[in-house]
Formats: structure tokens, sequence, C-alpha cells
């Protein structure tokens, strides 16, 4: 579709209320815990104290003696003979052979009420063999590691490499030693991250009822209702068609919320329970003992750089472990890694490793995070060896269109030049810092994903109109496709109702993930709403009496185009729609595809942050987000995600993490002490849109949802050295990791 | 469970003395209704002590200092003017405790009895010399906060005894106290360490002191060697120096996912010279 520039819009990039404000507001929204049913049990799961145990036996007779127990399940009830994504979405769903974590669920029952659940699950008896295991990614990796599982790994990984390894990769372009011979400085760090989790606000829950005919309904609080659908179908054994999924309103998921956890279990017990529905809610210990965090890495890179800040060679090593199970983003952190920079040469090598941890799920710009910390760490220490201005290093090796990106494709229209311009110029880089305070500066990359989209749109008799989507509502996208659906058939905001649909209303839809419901839902909607368009102007084009090309649409009513085509009064959509039924019946519109045409997005980070130099706690004095949003569609969204993944990135760059006992098991599963930041830790954080617009977008769309994530762990970093000189380069940087490196630096 | 709302506090006591399980107090409830939900603790007995008259107010005592009822909660403390003049560090301790919710409800009391060696509002109790009034089977007694603290979730209270309430001696001239603690956080969190130092001044000079330390050893306790440091002096830098030593020697904390020994025992002393400063100033008119 053609796009002009300058074209001032009517309401795309206004600041309207979103259509859920209220209902969020007065509490009247329904979230995944709030659905109830008539004959209602509540489930409750039995989950391992180990870190890696097999299971000797399962004595369920004392709870199924309970008054008011209905059903319990283990893995006997499941389907056996699964392969690949499907086993192991079993096999964490629930435990065969071996609890491979603290927190893998191993039981689970249905009672008629939430109490006389929680107690029959006490009354299970499990019986455990511990087994050797191992956390950290460094140990896990090692050839004598305790063994997680043999025969995991695929056809990635070369014969003779350690137990756990189950992926292996290696990519990149150009010769590393000669550009590395290039340059007048080549340095090479190690850095470590956290395990972090998700921690969106709303636990997990759904209610889900099965019948012994195979057929089935689930409420569930989800990011993408038909993964749901696929993923319990292929869990269970089932048709997928036979389940109907409805997706509840969402308190957060940030990628944790696109995969199955308790979900089949609540329709194994219904289905044993007589089909009675079942509902579970997690509490927030088994949510970070169990669901999906994102992986911890350990990485070696190795940069070379000129006198003059040009980059000659990069390489990378990261080895992640993403749980028991194969899938940490080790390859998306390597693709992001050196995304922001034009190299000629760079090689990249990733492992992914088993550990006795939770499978880890998608967390917002999953991978891209860590490859941030090692390379803009690095890079920001080679600017201050070299005597650098960091922006200024960054401008001169920025990629642009055309170039080759390290992962290897050319880059479409992008925006980074754009960002690190508008970076330079805001005045917080001009801020004066006092004793004990510095300031840090990174970039970040993340992709815009399409992935399969199927949108309807139906005018109603009274001209407003009804779109609906399959991409659950997290971040504001209901606002922003009724902006666009409003503007492109030149109707109000307020005309526009956007419905997130159940499974059986629509055609396949993928999560809201990949930062594509703006973009891929937004997209389909404006092309059905064109389809929609065409219609009225061929209903009135029949009125008339002219041909349908002879019409043309503006500001929401149909026209003659131009004097040629007759003389005739504008037709309004409601006069259109008003006799529909007279004139062909219903008006609507669809589209679905994988579209064309995403747009990736680069953003800068800078940071002042101040140093308590007696008890190494750090205070966020000033925070600046700089992205490139394509177009914002509605701008306090797009600043919101902004926000968002910054206060994220800055928990896990300071405080939070995964704390281990030495028998693995999770010290800290609430919030108490798996310390996000509080909203009193953070000042506001400024932000700038900037807009390159994506060609390949009629609104000119970017992904902006994750790139804010990535770099807030090197920005913090870099700031932290400014005011301190000294430099970590493993996560978290608390208060004890700070003062000892304090203390280290003044050593030295 | 059995539920029990007693009127008095003889009353409270005879029900705890009979019961044979487990039994607890409901003050305020913010730690005792979260360790029920969380599975960690099913009481056979659950005493709830805010029925009995005048567990809510805060009254002047006969000798000019205050008698803190058992169910007042956090925020009515702070809303205190008078109270808050005379003991701001005490108040500030408890404060600190959680949010505004849990303020509305968490009390000195269940604070210190609930046994936490990082109870946020005790360290201010103990430097301040308080003393709690406890009923027992036997009648009432009194005895120092300090002597209440009996290990993690342990307290000196025998088997039917019940406090029933905390009693702050006359606040006098030229004192001041306050508590400081430090979490990574800026809310929401437990202390990694916490210390408070009350003083009393003879012109620049500290004439009296106490510091106590929570969170760096198995009980909140007072440290004499820590006010000896700084009695007889103005707090000059010699004085902030053999503070922060003295803090620092009377550590025996714990490894654990709030903080490590070393850091803990390094914070207790730069918190017991950031305190003194402030109890000091305080003692000198300062309002903050
Ligand atoms: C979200 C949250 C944040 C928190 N933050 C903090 C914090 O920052 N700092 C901190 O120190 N604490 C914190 N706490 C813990 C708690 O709020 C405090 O310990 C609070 O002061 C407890 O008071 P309560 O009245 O609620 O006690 P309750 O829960 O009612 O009782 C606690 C214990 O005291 C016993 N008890 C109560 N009254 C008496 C009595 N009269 N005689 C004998 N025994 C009695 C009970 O049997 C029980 O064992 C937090 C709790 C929550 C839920």
């Amino acid at each position: 579709m053609a796009k002009d520039e300058f074209k001032e819009f009517r309401l795309v990039g206004t600041r309207p209320d979103r259509p859920d404000g209220l209902d969020k507001v007065t509490g009247r929204a329904r979230y995944g815990a709030d659905i109830s049913a008539p004959g209602m049990l509540w489930g409750a799961v039995v989950r391992s104290p180990h870190a890696h145990a097999r299971i000797v036996s399962i004595d369920t007779s004392r709870a199924e003696a309970l008054e008011g127990v209905k059903a319990v399940v283990t893995r006997a009830d499941f389907p056996t003979g699964l392969t690949g994504e499907d086993w192991d979405l079993q096999e964490n769903t629930m435990a065969g052979e071996r609890a491979l974590y603290d927190g893998h669920a191993v039981a689970a029952v249905a009672a008629t009420s939430k109490l006389r659940a929680e107690e029959a699950a006490r009354l299970i008896d499990v019986t455990y063999e511990v087994l050797p295991h191992v956390i950290d990614v460094d140990d896990a990796i090692k050839p004598d590691a305790p063994v997680i599982r043999e025969g995991a790994a695929d056809a990635t990984v070369p014969e003779g490499m350690p137990p756990n390894v189950v992926r292996y990769m290696e990519f990149g372009h150009g010769n590393v030693e000669a550009g590395f011979a290039e340059a007048d400085l080549v340095r090479e760090g190690h850095y470590k991250t956290e395990a972090t989790h998700q921690g969106y606000i709303e636990p997990h829950a759904c209610l889900g009822q099965l019948g012994g005919d195979g057929k089935g309904e689930m409420w569930v609080c989800t990011q993408g209702q038909w993964f749901i659908r696929k993923m319990c179908a292929g869990v269970l054994g089932l048709d997928a068609a036979q389940l109907r999924v409805t997706p509840s309103e969402i308190g957060g998921g940030f990628g944790g919320k696109t995969t199955i956890f308790m979900e089949p279990l609540s329709l194994a017990l219904s289905r044993k329970a007589g089909g009675k529905p079942v509902k579970i809610v997690m509490t927030r210990s088994e949510v970070l003992r169990a669901t999906g965090p994102t992986a911890s890495a350990s990485m070696d890179v190795r940069i070379g750089m000129k006198k003059d800040g040009t980059l000659t060679a990069a390489r990378a090593e990261f080895r992640m472990q993403g749980g028991a199970f194969p899938g940490s983003p080790v390859d998306m952190a390597l693709y992001c890694a050196f995304a922001p920079y034009k190299l000629d040469h760079v090689a990249h090598v990733g492992y992914d490793v088993l550990a006795n941890r939770p499978k880890c799920a998608a967390y917002r710009a999953p991978g891209s995070p860590m490859g941030a910390f090692a390379v803009e760490s690095l890079i920001d220490e080679m600017c201050r060896e070299l005597g650098l201005d960091p922006m200024e290093v960054r401008l001169k090796n920025a990629v642009r269109e055309g170039d080759r990106a390290s992962y290897g494709p050319k880059f479409a229209s992008i925006g980074l030049v754009e960002t690190l311009e508008a970076t330079r110029a805001h005045p917080n880089l001009a801020e004066p810092l006092g004793p004990n305070q510095g300031r840090g500066v990174a970039s970040g990359y993340w992709f815009n994903h399409n992935g399969e989209t199927s949108v309807s749109l139906a005018i109603s008799e009274d001209g407003t109109a009804q779109v609906s989507i399959g991409t659950p509502d997290i971040g504001g996208s209901r606002a922003s496709i009724a902006l666009m659906t409003a503007e492109t058939l030149g109707i109000p905001y307020e005309d526009v109702r956007v419905n997130v649909v159940e499974t059986g209303a629509l055609g396949v839809n993928e999560p809201t993930h990949g930062s594509r419901a703006t973009f891929a839902s937004g997209k389909a909607a404006v092309l059905a709403a064109g389809q929609a368009i065409t219609e009225m102007c061929r209903r009135a084009a029949a009125e008339w009496g002219i041909e349908p090309e002879a019409v043309e649409w503006v500001d929401g009513a149909a026209q003659p185009a131009g004097p040629n085509a007759g003389k005739f009064p504008p037709m309004s959509i409601a006069e259109i729609a008003g006799k529909m039924g007279e004139t062909g019946g219903p008006i609507s519109g669809h589209h679905e595809s994988v579209p064309e045409g995403v747009g990736a997005s680069f953003g800068c980070h800078v940071v002042d942050v101040e140093v308590d130099p007696e008890t190494g706690r750090v205070t966020i004095l000033r925070y600046l987000v700089v992205q490139d949003a394509g177009r914002a569609i509605h701008p306090a969204y797009v600043e919101g995600q902004y926000q968002g993944g910054a206060a994220q990135g800055i928990g896990w760059a300071l405080n939070e993490a995964y704390i281990y006992d030495d028998k693995g098991r999770l010290q800290n599963p609430v919030f108490l002490d798996y310390r996000v930041p509080v909203a009193s830790d953070l000042p506001m954080i400024d932000t700038v849109i900037v807009e390159v617009p994506n060609p390949g977008h009629p609104y000119g769309v970017r992904g902006v949802g994750e790139t804010g994530i990535t770099p807030p762990l090197p920005a913090i970093a870099n700031a932290i050295q400014d005011a301190t000189g000294a430099r970590l380069r493993a996560l978290p940087m608390n208060p004890p990791a700070v003062l000892a490196a304090l203390k280290a630096a003044r050593g030295a | 469970m059995r539920y029990h709302t007693p009127s008095s506090f003889e009353d409270a006591a005879r029900l705890a003395a009979q019961a044979q399980g487990l039994t607890r107090f409901l003050a305020g409830g913010t730690d005792v209704l979260v360790q029920m939900r969380a599975g960690m603790v099913q009481p056979d007995d659950l005493i709830d002590l805010k029925k009995i008259p005048g567990v809510g107010d805060i009254t002047r005592t006969d000798e000019g200092g205050w008698r803190i009822g058992v169910a007042v909660p956090g925020a009515a403390l702070s809303a205190h003017d008078a109270l808050r003049a005379e003991w701001p560090g005490v108040v500030e301790g408890m404060d600190l405790v959680g949010s505004v919710q849990i303020q509305g409800r968490a009390t000195l009391t269940g604070n210190l009895c609930n046994g936490s060696p990082a109870a946020d509002s005790v360290p201010g109790l103990v430097a301040a010399g308080a003393t709690v009034e406890i009923t027992g089977p036997e009648g009432t007694r009194t005895a120092p906060v300090a002597e209440i603290p009996a290990g993690p979730g342990k307290t000196s209270l025998q088997a039917g005894e019940v406090i029933s309430a905390i009693l702050l001696p006359p606040r006098g001239a030229h004192g001041g106290d306050a508590y400081l603690r430090f979490i990574p956080r800026t809310e929401m969190d437990i202390a990694v360490v916490g210390c408070a130092v009350n003083l009393r001044l003879s012109g620049d000079t500290v004439a009296e002191a106490q510091v106590a330390l929570g969170a760096v050893a198995p009980v909140i306790r007072l440290v004499p060697e820590a006010a000896e440091a700084i009695i007889g002096t103005t707090l000059d830098e010699a004085a902030l120096q053999a503070l922060d030593a003295a803090a620092r020697a009377a550590c025996s904390p714990i490894d654990d996912k709030r903080g490590t020994v070393a850091f803990r025992t390094e914070v207790a002393g730069v918190l017991a010279r950031r305190a003194a400063l402030i109890a000091y100033g305080r003692a000198k008119g300062d309002t903050a």
C-alpha cells in the first residue's frame, strides 16, 4: 500500500482513552481467575521439592479417600508415545520418571473447594530417590555434570560434546582473525547473566472442561489461545478443533504466557471428574518455581577496534541454560548481539545447555538483553580505554538500510542512525553529574515477528464497526487497532470496537508475541477495512447506477470519483449500513495471512546512576529511552512499552535473581525476595519516539514491545563504571556485588 | 481451627493457657494470616485481640512515657504527632514496615512477637529502653522489649502469656533516636541490616546512648560496646570509626538470600554511624 511520509492523520498518532480502561480501573475486567462455572471444582498441583529425583512411587489413596475429592491425575493419565516439543511440553506439564527441577508437577487433584484440593494435594505421598543436580550453566556444560536427559541432543551437536549440550550453532561472515589483525585494540571479556522471571502481575489461571467425548472448553489467561489449543491437544491427544479456548483479560505475559503449564492438568482432571469444569489458579510461588523464566547465560566476547573507533571484527561464544529442556534463546541472543554494528568480520558460537531449572519461556526480546550485556559492556570498556565518546563510536559503526546484518540478511529500512542522533541531542546528556554519579549508554535491537494472523471486521447496521482479532491485548493493541481501523474507514475512534475472540471465531492466530500484535493484527485489520470499503463503494455504485471503480471512499462516505462519475451527494457509512439487508446482506471484511513487511526496531538508552560508596547501593537518577517506533499509532502506549521494558531491564540489572540452595531448591519464590523494582525505585522514565516509518505496514508500524528491555543491563553496568571505576561483568549488580567490586577497584 | 474473640487480656491468657495445639494471637494479622495462607502455620486456636477494649489507644503514662495498645497499627503511630516528636526513631522503624495497606493493620506487638531478627520496629524499641506489659495465668508482669526475642520465630513468652501493652519511657530533654535499615530497594523489602541509636546529650557531648542492631544475629540486640564508643564524645570522626568497628564486631549474621555475612557486617557499621548522626541531630533539635 502506498504511503506518504508527510501525510497528516486524523487519528493515528493521537492519545484517546483505552477501550478497556474503565473496566480495568473499576475492577470489572475479567482476568483468568475471575471466570467460574456451575459445578466447578478446584484443582491443586503437587510439586517436586527436589531439583532432580527419580519418582519411585506415587500413592494417591489418602487423597482419593478425602471427602470432596473428585479426581487425581498423574502422568499415567496422559497418552504415551509423544516426541519432540509435544513430549517436552507433556513432560513439563507433569513429570514422568523423574522430577527435573524444584517445582516440577508430579500429580494434581480436583476437589469441591480450593482448601479441600490443597489438603488433598498434601495427602499425596510421593517417594523420591534424590539424584545429583546442576543449576549453573558453566557447571552444567562440564563433561562430568549430572546428566539431565540422555539422547536429548539434536543433530546440530557434534560428537564428543558434554552430555548436557543439546543444540550447537556456529555462523558468521568474513574472516575474524584477519579483522582482529586490522585492529589497534583487541579486547575480550567474560560475562554472566542470571535467569529472571517475566514477573507479570497476574498469576496463571484457567478453567478447563473436558468430556468423555473429547470435546472441551477452556477459559484462560494467555497470550495466545490457539497455542493453548494446539499444545493442550498435543499433550492430551485431543483433536484441536474439539477444544474451544477463550482468552481472558491478561495481567501481563511478556512472553511467559505463550505456552502451557497447568492448563492440560485442568482438562485431564475435568475428564476424570466426569466433565465438571476445573479451575486452577497458581500461587506466586508456583509461578516463580514452575513457570517460564528466561535463560541464564555465560558469554565470551572478543572485539577489535581501531583508534578512531571503527570496529574491525567481533566474535561471540554464548552458553545458555533454559532449564531441563532444549530451547534457551542462545540463537536469538547471538543474532542480536552485534546487530547495531556494521561488521565485515563476525563469528558466533552458541551452546544450548540443560540444567535442573524450570523450562524457560519467552521473555521480552528473548536472548537479546544477555547478548547486549556482554557486547555493549565490552564496547564501552574499549571506548574508555581509547578515550572515545561511546555515542560517537556507536554512530560511526551504526548499520543502515542495505547493510549486511551481523546475523546474515541485508537490513531493510531501519532507524538506528536517527535513534542515535536523537539520543545525542537529548538534554539529559547535558545534565551535570555529581560525586559518585555516572552515565552509561547502550544500544539494543529486536525483530518484529509476523506469524499467522486472521482478522475479521463487520459493519454494524448503524455504521459502527466491530473488529475480531486473535491476539490478546496486553499493551494497548485494541486501542491502536481501533485507531487504525477508524482512520481507514473514516469514522470516529469511538465507533470501532475491537474484540479479542476465542478459537472458534477465526482462523489460526499466533499469540501476541514477537512485538507483532499492532503490526500483524493491525495490518490485517486495515486490509479487512479496505475490503469493507470496496464493498460499500460497490453498494453505493449500484444505487447510483455507476461503475464501482467510479466511486471513492472519503471521510467515511462513498462519493463519485471526479465530475465524470456523475453528480451524487456522498453516501455515508451509516446510510449504506442502514440498508445492508436490501442491498446484498452483511458487509464485512476479512484478512488472513502471514503478513509481509515486518519492521525491526533499534533503541538507545542513557542512564544516570548514583552509587553509595559505603553500601554499593545503586540509585537510578535519570533514565532515557530513545527508540524507533516506525510510527506510533497511540504514542502513550508506545511510551508505556519503552518505560516497561526499561523498568524490567533495571530489575534484571540490579536485583532480580534465582537464588538456589545447595540442594537446588529455589530460596526466593515470592516477590518479597525475588526483587523486581517497586515504583519508588524508579524515576519517571523519559522517552523519545523516533519515527522512521516501516514501508511494510500501511501506517508505518514497527514492533516496539521488546527492544526496550535490551539496553538497560549494559547501560547500567557502564554507568556504574563511570561513577566508580568498577566494572561489573556479572548480574545482578546488587549491593553486595557492587560493594565487592568497589573494594576490588580501590585495592587495585 | 477455633477462632476466639476474648474481651479481656485475662480471658485471652486463659484461652491460650488452656489450648492444646498450636496457638496464635491475632493482632494486625499481617504475619499470621500470610503464614496461614502460605501453609507455613495452621493454628488450632486463633485468638483475636482486637475486641479487647483499649487495644487501639495510645495514652500518656503517669511517669510521662507512652502506653501503646497491642492493636495500634503503624499508620496510627505515624499520625500521632506528640509520640512522633518524642520518639521519631521508634515511629520511623514501624513506618518502614510494608506498604500503606500493611500500615493500616500491622502492629508493634505483632512485629515483636513474630520473632524475626529483621523486624524493623524492634531495634528502635530496644534502643529506647521500651518495656512490655505481659498478662499471664499468674497475673501481670513487665519485661524489657530486649528480653522478648529468643531466636528466629521465637519469644521468651511462656505458654498462656500475652502482651497487653508496649510502654515507652519518658523522653526527657536533649534526647534523640533514629532507625535506619538497609534494603536493596526503596520499600517492600526485609531489612538486610537494621540499626537504631538512641542518645542523650549534655551540651555537645553524648551523655547516654543505646545502640541496637537487627538482622545481624539470631536476635535483635543491644550492643553496649557500640554505645560506649560514642558516650563522652561529640561524635567526631574518631568516635564514629570506633562506633563502626564496635557495631561490626557485634555481628554474627548468616549468609542467606537477603545478604552475605561480609556485606551485613560491613553495612552494620555504616548504618550505625549514619543513625548516630541523625539521632545526634535530633537531640540537638533537628525535626527531620
Ligand atoms: C507485604 C508485607 C510487608 C512487610 N514488610 C515488613 C517490613 O518491612 N518490616 C518488618 O519488620 N515486617 C514486615 N512485614 C511483617 C509484618 O507486617 C510485621 O511483622 C507486623 O508488624 C506484624 O504485626 P501484626 O499486628 O500484623 O502481627 P500478627 O500477624 O497479628 O501477629 C504476629 C505474631 O505475633 C503474635 N502476637 C500478636 N500479638 C501478640 C500479643 N499481644 N502477645 C503475644 N503475641 C502476639 C502472633 O501470635 C503472631 O505470632 C511485612 C508483611 C507483609 C505482609
